[in-house]
């Protein structure tokens, strides 16, 4: 049985004026079926060219990633970003966002993106164009968009960390209840400990560049979740020692 | 209220201009200079004798026609410059050569082809707006933002499709101020085209008011009607920009 999610002593360096830049600096971690893991981490630590090295955006210098066991060559619909900068597209109607990724000649694509429309609470929008959206509409179109394609994994790069923080939180639960239907597996960076605690089975905390595991906690507890039991603290604040608070 | 706000505050100015005109015509007691009036007067008079409509309606073909053809030739031009880099390694420098020659420069040439009909002004009028258009047409497509491109790579979308879908799209506001910049050219050009050589146009006709016993009101007549049509080609193109395909890369 091959992990969902493999990777092998990735390392990664990018060339600046000052000489090489060594960024990651040997990770190995393994995401199983299902599993919904989450990379914390100092802010310019390399979380973000990690999950472009994952989602086959970014080569490593060395090591490789392989994804149900086959070495990964490049972005595939089985692994959909969604990110913090967001990439709706601004010239396509709500709808034709959320179709963008099927087939042309599939006959349903107009129902499937409709279903999902509706699963992240866009009914009533879909002939509206992004830019009359706010900033969590646009997310939810985003994550519409993903799931639309029926991917097998999520790969989250701070996906909530550009909308206010009630929303965020919103949008958070709505996640939660979505994953529990759809069962992804989900790569999540992020640098909101909370928001890791919340939504993980495994925090993967990295150390500053160039960047490795520096700890590993496991949050066996079943959803939903509530933020303020003992136990939920308690990770909290052992994750937060890790980054000297 | 605001609307009307919008149109009054031009007017002014546009008023005020026509005031120092006016009176600066009247203090130097010139006798060849018109007044605001005079021209007015000409402008009827050319109107009613049908002259007036026909130098219009020829200027408007010549750029038309120039202009369209630049556009369907430059865009695809410049896609292709933009997308592909060993097009824009090849094409770019022979087009940085040629985009500084002034039009003006080629009116020897473009007689020598196409000789004093209506050619060689579409002729003109495409060269000036070909490369404005090919140029920001290949700029569209190099700031066209990667998480856009990610995006469609990431649904394992076919090449056709990453163009079709994204690339053109993503590159159309950008595009659409190309298309702007290069009638705005167009229009400019086509006047001086018309001064060397043919029997219409608004060109032609400002410099055969001069030839044709000093008709200075109808060459100021024939500047401000060039003006007036240029605001309105703009206008025009602006509507583009409304399209809601495009809104979104615009701020206002």
């Amino acid at each position: 049985m091959h992990a969902k999610i493999a990777l092998k002593d990735i390392k990664k360096s990018f060339p600046t004026e000052k000489g090489l830049l060594h960024v990651i600096g040997g990770i190995d971690f393994t995401v199983a079926e299902g599993e919904f893991v989450a990379i914390v981490g100092p802010s310019g630590c390399g979380k973000t060219t990690l999950l472009n090295i994952v989602a086959g955006f970014d080569r490593p210098d060395q090591g490789h990633v392989a994804v149900d066991g086959a070495p990964r060559n490049g972005p595939s619909p089985k692994g959909i970003v969604i990110s913090q900068r967001g990439s709706v597209f601004p010239w396509l109607t709500v709808q034709q966002n959320l179709m963008f990724g099927l087939d042309g000649r599939r006959p349903d694509r107009k129902a499937l993106a409709d279903y999902y429309a509706s699963v992240v609470g866009l009914t009533g929008f879909e002939k509206g164009y992004p830019h009359e959206l706010s900033g969590g509409m646009l997310k939810r179109v985003e994550l519409a968009r993903a799931l639309v394609v029926k991917p097998e994994i999520l790969y989250m790069d701070e996906p909530l960390a550009a909308l206010d923080a009630l929303t965020g939180l919103q949008m958070r639960i709505e996640l939660l209840r979505i994953l529990a239907v759809e069962r992804h597996t989900c790569l999540l960076i992020t640098h909101d400990v909370e928001e890791a605690i919340h939504m993980a089975d495994r925090i993967i905390v990295l150390s500053p560049r160039p960047t490795t595991i520096q700890a590993t906690f496991d949050v066996p507890f079943p959803h939903p979740r509530r933020l303020a039991s003992p136990e939920l603290v308690k990770i909290k604040a052992s994750i937060l020692r890790e980054f000297g608070l | 209220m605001r609307k009307l706000k919008q149109i009054l505050a031009p007017l002014a100015v546009a008023a005020i201009v026509v005031a120092v005109w006016w009176i600066a015509v009247v203090a130097s007691k010139s006798v060849i200079f018109p007044t605001p009036l005079q021209v007015v007067t000409g402008t009827l008079d050319l109107a009613r004798e049908g002259t007036l409509w026909s130098h219009i309606g020829s200027s408007l073909f010549r750029v038309g026609t120039g202009f369209l053809l630049a556009v369907a030739v430059g865009v695809p031009l410049g896609l292709l410059m933009g997308w592909v880099g060993s097009a824009f390694a090849m094409l770019n420098p022979i087009v940085q050569i040629l985009r500084p020659i002034s039009p003006i420069a080629w009116i020897p040439i473009a007689i020598l082809w196409f000789g004093v009909g209506d050619l060689s002004p579409i002729f003109l009028i495409f060269l000036s707006s070909v490369f404005p258009t090919i140029v920001q047409t290949a700029a569209a497509v190099h700031t066209i933002e990667r998480k856009y491109i990610w995006a469609a790579e990431n649904f394992g979308v076919s090449r056709s499709k990453l163009f079709l879908q994204v690339v053109i799209p993503a590159a159309l506001p950008q595009i659409i101020v190309g298309m702007r910049v290069s009638l705005g050219v167009a229009w400019l050009v086509v006047v001086a085209a018309e001064m060397i050589a043919l029997r219409s146009g608004l060109g032609y006709m400002i410099i055969d008011s001069r030839n044709a016993g000093n008709r200075y009101d109808l060459v100021v007549a024939g500047m401000v009607i060039i003006g007036l049509t240029g605001l309105m080609l703009d206008g025009a193109m602006r509507r583009l920009e409304r399209l809601k395909a495009v809104r979104w890369r615009y701020a206002r």
